[in-house]
């Protein structure tokens, strides 16, 4: 199979993630959409891994998960936090950091 | 010998450094301290003097260095004195009228509680001016320059309760202000073209610098002794000085201060010699002073007054000849000397007329006092008679060689320099006539004051006349023994250089000339106040004098161009400043401030929205570098 494909797929992949970001108000698919956009890069790397007959986007793409599962581990505690203190899961409504 | 020279400058700095640090409990004696300081330095003076006679003509110079001043790489000042013929003229002028002058002090300032303060300022005055004359640099002659003005604002403002001396005071202080900035200037010009600001290498180099820096120096010079001289245009101060207490204006505005101007001139010589532009100037501002000073003479009431136009005009005589090259330098130093004895002796009599008279000074308000006050009459006489060059009397032997002079200077100017010189002859007849007539004949026309306190004119004591008996006597003697046999020509040749000019016309014409037009002048006063009556009150006179009694606008002209002048020019600098500096900064910081305001509505707190700005951020970035790649 061509890998081109997989860098076909990690393109639309990112896309929706992006659209997601862009778009949702509600925190815990707006990260979602983060995790989607990590794991869209992590299928380009591999793909590229593949592509080029070296390891280095394989190593890369080790990388990106553990900080994705490190940020995942603060973001939900960070959403948990505000959801207790406001009662509410969306990001518009967090939105005091401004002058 | 030469050790002597400090101690001529020491001995009345001494008596000033007492005298002001001394306190209360110097009251008692502190007039005779000043006055023994003074005489001190006269005799030290008179030592010097035939120690100088005693020695060939070209060998009389003497120095004396004391220490370096500044001692700077490249830049050497010396505390050094020189004292040569024409040092030890204006040496023996300064100590000796100056010793005169603290003698009649004593009795004039006899009822003043700041008599120890006053000879203090006497005595500083007197070793300022000895420094200005025996300085053997341009920068120690700047010092003892600096000193004198420093004397003459304190003595001038002495009586500073009174508002009137304490703006006179400040006047005098500023207008000179003006002069000495020209000498510093000079000074400064002298230094980069010489390397050097003493006198002997500056005036023997000056065959080195062009005539354009000469000229320069020249005009700078003029500048500084039209301050001090109180010629056109920095006269101003001159009069309103009369505020001072009278010995003051003895000292400084008839003996000594004022021919500093003239010292700086004839001591440049070198300089001036080889620059004739800078000469013509000094020829024009002499003749202008000449005539502007006897005009306002003519008109004023206050005898102190007259005698200070007289003053300005008897300087300008002396500016004039100084400007004429070696022809007139050593008359003028000749008429400063005899000018010296019978302005000082003039002025003393003013005062001595004034302690007598409440301190009136209204000449219409005087009147026949020749019968109350017989030594200050014959005095004042003499000195009257040798001031308007009455033959035989001092006045006539050195006016009458500044008119030679002028009228030797050659083709149209020497023509109408030496018509100015007569004309001047003429109204200095005439005023001196004026005052005369006014003050000592006639009928008396006081009155009693406000309070009821009518003035009984009386003598004099005896410290206020000796000294004027002393002066009369110079008034009277100086010129002879001077000019005849051309003394003082021989005595001075060696350090100013002279050349005998040759009058279109022979001298006895000139001579003739000079005393008919002094015939003319006394007769015209005498017709005009001496067979009528004086009116008590001023009549309102003719424009001319009205503008003369108003020192004909010298002070609405400053004030005109200087004051108000100055006045639109910072108006106009501070509108510049608020609109065009202020508006720049101001502007800059608006428009910054509006810009961020702009800014900060990104800053809107919904995080989706600075998603979009990172998105659209890293689109532009990818989207250039692809570009870059393509190109």
């Amino acid at each position: 199979m061509n890998p081109v494909n997989y860098l076909y797929l990690a393109a639309l992949l990112f896309t929706i993630g992006a659209a997601g970001v862009l778009i949702r108000r509600n925190a815990i698919v707006v990260f979602m959409c983060v995790e989607l956009m990590l794991n869209a890069c992590n299928l380009a790397f591999v793909a590229f891994s593949r592509m080029h007959g070296n390891l280095d986007g394989q190593i890369i793409a080790f990388f990106t998960m553990v900080v994705a599962a490190a940020e995942v581990v603060v973001g939900l505690a960070i959403i948990v936090s505000v959801f207790r203190a406001r009662h509410s899961a969306s990001v518009d409504d967090a939105s005091l950091m401004k002058l | 010998m030469e050790n002597l020279i400090a101690l001529l400058v020491g001995a009345p700095l001494l008596g000033a450094a007492v005298l002001l640090c001394g306190g209360r409990r110097l009251d008692k004696v502190g007039h005779w301290v000043g006055t023994l300081l003074a005489a001190a330095s006269f005799a030290i003076g008179l030592a010097l003097f035939a120690d100088m006679l005693g020695k060939s003509a070209d060998d009389r110079a003497l120095h004396q260095r004391l220490y370096t001043w500044i001692p700077v790489e490249g830049f050497q000042a010396d505390i050094a004195f020189q004292l040569d013929q024409l040092s030890m003229t204006f040496v023996l002028l300064i100590s000796g009228v100056g010793t005169l002058i603290h003698v009649y002090s004593i009795g004039y300032m006899e009822h003043d509680e700041r008599r120890r303060r006053f000879f203090g300022y006497l005595n500083l005055f007197v070793a300022a001016m000895l420094l200005l004359v025996l300085a053997d640099n341009y920068l120690l002659l700047y010092f003892g320059w600096e000193g004198v003005g420093l004397a003459s604002y304190l003595l001038i403002g002495f009586w500073q309760h009174k508002p009137s001396a304490a703006t006179a005071a400040k006047k005098a202080f500023l207008v000179n202000r003006v002069g000495d900035m020209g000498l510093s200037i000079a000074i400064m010009i002298m230094f980069t073209t010489f390397g050097t600001f003493t006198f002997g290498p500056v005036l023997a180099a000056t065959g080195e610098a062009s005539e354009g820096t000469l000229t320069a120096i020249g005009l700078m010079l003029l500048l500084a002794a039209c301050g001090k001289s109180a010629q056109v245009p920095l006269q101003s101060w001159l009069g309103d000085a009369m505020e001072g207490p009278t010995p003051v204006s003895a000292l400084i505005h008839a003996a000594t201060m004022v021919t500093a101007g003239v010292y700086l001139i004839v001591r440049s010589a070198d300089i001036f010699n080889a620059a004739p532009d800078a000469q013509t100037v000094v020829v024009v501002v002499g003749a202008v002073t000449l005539l502007f000073g006897a005009i306002v003479g003519c008109a004023k009431d206050d005898i102190k007054k007259a005698l200070a136009g007289s003053t300005m005009s008897q300087i300008g005589y002396m500016i004039l000849a100084a400007g004429l090259g070696p022809i007139g330098y050593v008359f003028a130093i000749m008429h400063l000397v005899t000018h010296g004895f019978f302005k000082a002796g003039l002025f003393l009599g003013a005062g001595s007329v004034m302690h007598g008279m409440n301190d009136e000074v209204d000449m219409r308000r005087y009147g026949g006092l020749r019968k109350y006050m017989p030594v200050t009459f014959v005095t004042f006489g003499l000195g009257y008679l040798a001031i308007i060059g009455f033959p035989g009397l001092s006045g006539f032997f050195s006016k009458d060689m500044i008119i030679e002079a002028a009228f030797a200077k050659g083709g149209t100017q020497g023509w109408i320099l030496g018509s100015v010189t007569l004309l001047g002859a003429a109204i200095t007849a005439y005023y001196m006539t004026r005052v005369m007539l006014m003050t000592f004949f006639g009928e008396k026309r006081w009155q009693a004051d406000a309070e009821g306190h009518e003035p009984h004119p009386h003598e004099s004591p005896k410290s206020m006349t000796i000294p004027m008996i002393l002066l009369a006597f110079g008034s009277v003697f100086a010129g002879g023994i001077f000019g005849v046999g051309d003394r003082f020509v021989h005595w001075l040749e060696p350090v100013t250089g002279y050349a005998h000019g040759h009058p279109p016309i022979s001298a006895a014409a000139v001579t003739s000339a000079t005393v008919a037009v002094m015939v003319i002048g006394v007769g015209l006063a005498y017709l005009q106040y001496g067979r009528r009556p004086v009116p008590v009150v001023a009549p309102r006179g003719s424009l001319l004098t009205r503008a003369a009694r108003r020192d004909l606008l010298q002070d609405d002209f400053n004030h005109a161009v200087f004051v108000r002048g100055g006045t639109h020019l910072t108006r106009s600098l501070v509108y510049v400043d608020h609109s065009l500096v202020d508006g720049v900064v101001n502007g800059t910081a608006a428009s910054v401030g509006g810009l961020s305001g702009r800014l900060r509505k990104l800053q809107n707190g919904y995080a989706r929205s600075y998603a979009v700005s990172m998105f659209g951020g890293t689109a532009v970035l990818i989207a250039a570098t692809l570009l870059m790649r393509a190109v």
